[in-house]
């Protein structure tokens, strides 16, 4: 069975000069396509460093991180920006929208890497626009960020994460900033999201937020210490 | 680009090492350009071809030396003359002047003006134009007539609104009729070695030959208490040579044959416009080295400003950077980001500067015309630097457009690699932890 993602026995060590942290200790995960993960676990984890490794945005120091079907423990700097751009959509817990640029321009962004740059399409523009009509802000398209409140920075983050169309969602806590009426809001449309055959991995430390996904992975001290719903 | 825009003080503070840089380029190329121009259109009005040998009256001390009562013997002599125009082959005319400083009386009317004993050629050599009747000729001086022309602003002064041809003035004791009258011309600044500024319009010309014998070669000069006497026979030799690139070996041939009949040089100096010319192109050069060094030290402050506030931008940046990294941005679209902006930033400061620059010739004139009304106020151009300055008009060099612009936009490249470099080596995950 191909995975969407596949972590096999991954370990990650940070060289401090004089001591080596090992954030993570051989951690192997299979993330089939359309699944829906809550990885959960106390700060030091190393829940945060996997999703990094899940992410592309670093390189395992042991062991085998399998994307899309494509080994990324040894590619180059340039081919793991590309898999960041093509294969994952990133949703963060402070949104990390570029403050200067409206909710378009924003959106925008991911496409202005794609391989071998195309410029912006008429294409492009439609999909931004349905982008923008799904995530409910068709209305503010032009607005910038600081004029958002922080549920609709969150869609933004959203909006801006699939305009690649990418496999994977990977969310870091994507709700830790919201009051709990817009953390519905924004857990509801992850759902769908999943429920459309999208892969969500997602950081949470919220119990109610991880029972919405359809399985729980808990971290500790670099390695995953167990499967299912809290306190399972 | 918004980025930028996001921050137009700081853009404007930023770009403005480069705008003032540059613009200092184009305005100091055209100062220079101008300067030179000038002195080029000074020496040519000498003539190109032209050797000037002219008296020089020495110093005080030695006329001291000489005894209060001898008369103090000088200059070119009438031997000096012969001797050039008769042995060097090289040499296709030679006029002779001589000039002195007499009263020149009318009726009523009296002035002192400077009385120029010379040959028919000299209406041509110095660009003179008859205004009306004649100039010298050949026979007025064969027969030493008592003839005089009249420059404009002689004729204006002595004869107001009357036709001075056909009339007569009297210089010293003698009358002399007036033939012609010569039109104005622009008087020419000083330029190096004896040559004084020379203002053609207070002058009264007449033959060499009668000159002489009307006044004699000995001048004596009695004004208030004060008793001199000098002996002097011409005052200036002008001497044309036949080709431009024999001027500077015939010059040396001069030299030679003028230490026959003088036993040191210090009673008489030549002038060579071509040498003037070389020199001034000589002078030009170094005034552009130096001019360039300073614009180029300019330059570099504006560089370095502009690498300053760069990595700064890439410091608030940071988390802008992890942002784009994570959504895929590779690391040299982060330098080709962030050198686009640092190019952006220099080369419109450039176009600032070189807009800035191109006003230099009006900054001048308004300059020129302020200083004129306050300090030379209501009189003539006061030195020869006044006059210097206020004939000279900067002129913009073509070149020197687009290569302040390439300096602009290479001193961005130069000076945002290093910052453009910094950003895109930045780790996607400490930028995006970065507060």
């Amino acid at each position: 069975m191909e995975f969407a993602a596949q972590v096999i026995d991954i370990q990650k060590h940070y060289d401090l000069g004089s001591v080596v942290v090992k954030a993570l200790r051989g951690v192997s995960v299979d993330f089939p396509h359309g699944d829906f993960v809550a990885i959960m676990g106390s700060s030091g984890s190393g829940k945060s460093t996997l999703l990094n490794l899940l992410g592309a945005l670093d390189r395992p120091t042991h062991g085998e991180y399998i994307i899309g079907g494509r080994p990324v423990s040894s590619i180059s700097d340039d081919d793991l920006s590309a898999i960041r751009n093509e294969m994952i959509g990133f949703i963060f817990q402070s949104y990390n929208l570029i403050p200067q640029y409206t909710v378009v321009e924003n959106i925008e962004v991911p496409l202005h890497y794609r391989k071998g740059y195309p410029t912006i399409s008429a294409k492009d523009r439609k999909r931004i626009e349905e982008l923008g009509d799904m995530v409910g802000l068709g209305d503010r398209l032009d607005h910038r960020p600081f004029q958002l409140s922080g549920g609709q920075q969150q869609r933004v983050a959203i909006a801006r994460a699939l305009v690649n169309d990418p496999q994977i969602i990977l969310a870091d806590e994507p709700t830790g900033n919201l009051d709990s009426a817009t953390e519905a809001e924004i857990m509801d449309m992850l759902c769908k999201l999943n429920a459309e055959g999208r892969t969500i991995i997602m950081v949470t430390h919220e119990n109610s937020v991880a029972k919405l996904a359809k399985r729980q992975i808990f971290m500790k001290d670099g390695v995953v210490a167990g499967e299912g719903l809290f306190p399972g | 680009m918004k980025s930028l825009m996001l921050h137009k003080l700081r853009a404007g503070l930023t770009m403005l090492g480069m705008v003032l840089g540059v613009s200092s380029v184009i305005a100091m190329l055209a100062i220079g350009r101008g300067a030179k121009e000038q002195a080029q259109k000074q020496v040519l009005k000498l003539g190109a071809t032209n050797i000037i040998v002219r008296s020089v009256k020495p110093p005080p001390e030695s006329a001291v030396n000489s005894g209060g009562a001898s008369v103090l013997r000088y200059g070119l002599l009438r031997k000096d003359f012969d001797l050039l125009n008769k042995t060097i082959p090289t040499i296709t005319q030679a006029i002779p002047i001589r000039e002195l400083t007499k009263a020149a009386r009318h009726r009523q009317h009296d002035i002192t003006a400077r009385i120029v004993g010379c040959t028919a050629d000299y209406l041509d050599i110095n660009h003179l134009n008859m205004a009306q009747g004649r100039f010298i000729t050949d026979d007025d001086r064969q027969q030493k007539k008592n003839v005089a022309v009249l420059a404009s602003g002689t004729a204006d002064e002595l004869f107001q609104y009357e036709n001075p041809v056909g009339q007569s003035v009297r210089i010293g004791d003698k009358f002399y009729s007036i033939v012609g009258v010569t039109i104005p011309r622009q008087a020419s600044a000083a330029i190096g070695g004896s040559m004084s500024g020379q203002d053609y319009n207070q002058d009264i010309y007449v033959p060499l030959e009668t000159m002489r014998v009307r006044m004699g070669d000995l001048n004596i000069d009695r004004t208030a208490g004060s008793f001199s006497s000098e002996y002097w026979e011409l005052s200036q030799i002008t001497l044309r040579v036949d080709a431009q690139d024999r001027v500077v070996e015939t010059a040396n041939v001069i030299r030679e044959s003028m230490k026959r009949n003088h036993k040191d040089d210090g009673d008489y100096a030549i002038t060579v416009p071509l040498e003037l010319l070389k020199q001034a192109e000589q002078m030009g050069i170094i005034f552009n080295v130096v001019l360039g060094s300073i614009a180029a030290i300019s330059l570099l402050v504006g560089g370095i400003g502009i690498m300053n506030i760069m990595l700064a931008t890439v410091t608030e940046r940071t988390r802008e950077i992890g942002i784009r990294r994570a959504l895929g941005a590779k690391r040299r679209d982060i330098t080709v980001q962030f050198l686009t902006e640092t190019i952006v930033l220099s080369g419109t400061g450039g176009i600032i500067g070189i807009l800035l620059g191109l006003s230099t010739g009006i900054a001048f004139a308004g300059i020129r015309s302020l200083v004129e009304s306050f300090i030379f106020e209501g009189g003539k151009a006061g030195s020869d630097f006044a006059q210097m300055f206020s004939e000279m008009r900067p002129e913009p060099v073509p070149w020197s457009l687009p290569l302040a612009f390439f300096i602009s936009v290479g001193i961005g490249i130069i000076f945002g690699i290093y910052p453009a470099q910094a950003a895109a080596k930045l780790d996607p995950i400490e930028a995006l932890r970065h507060e």
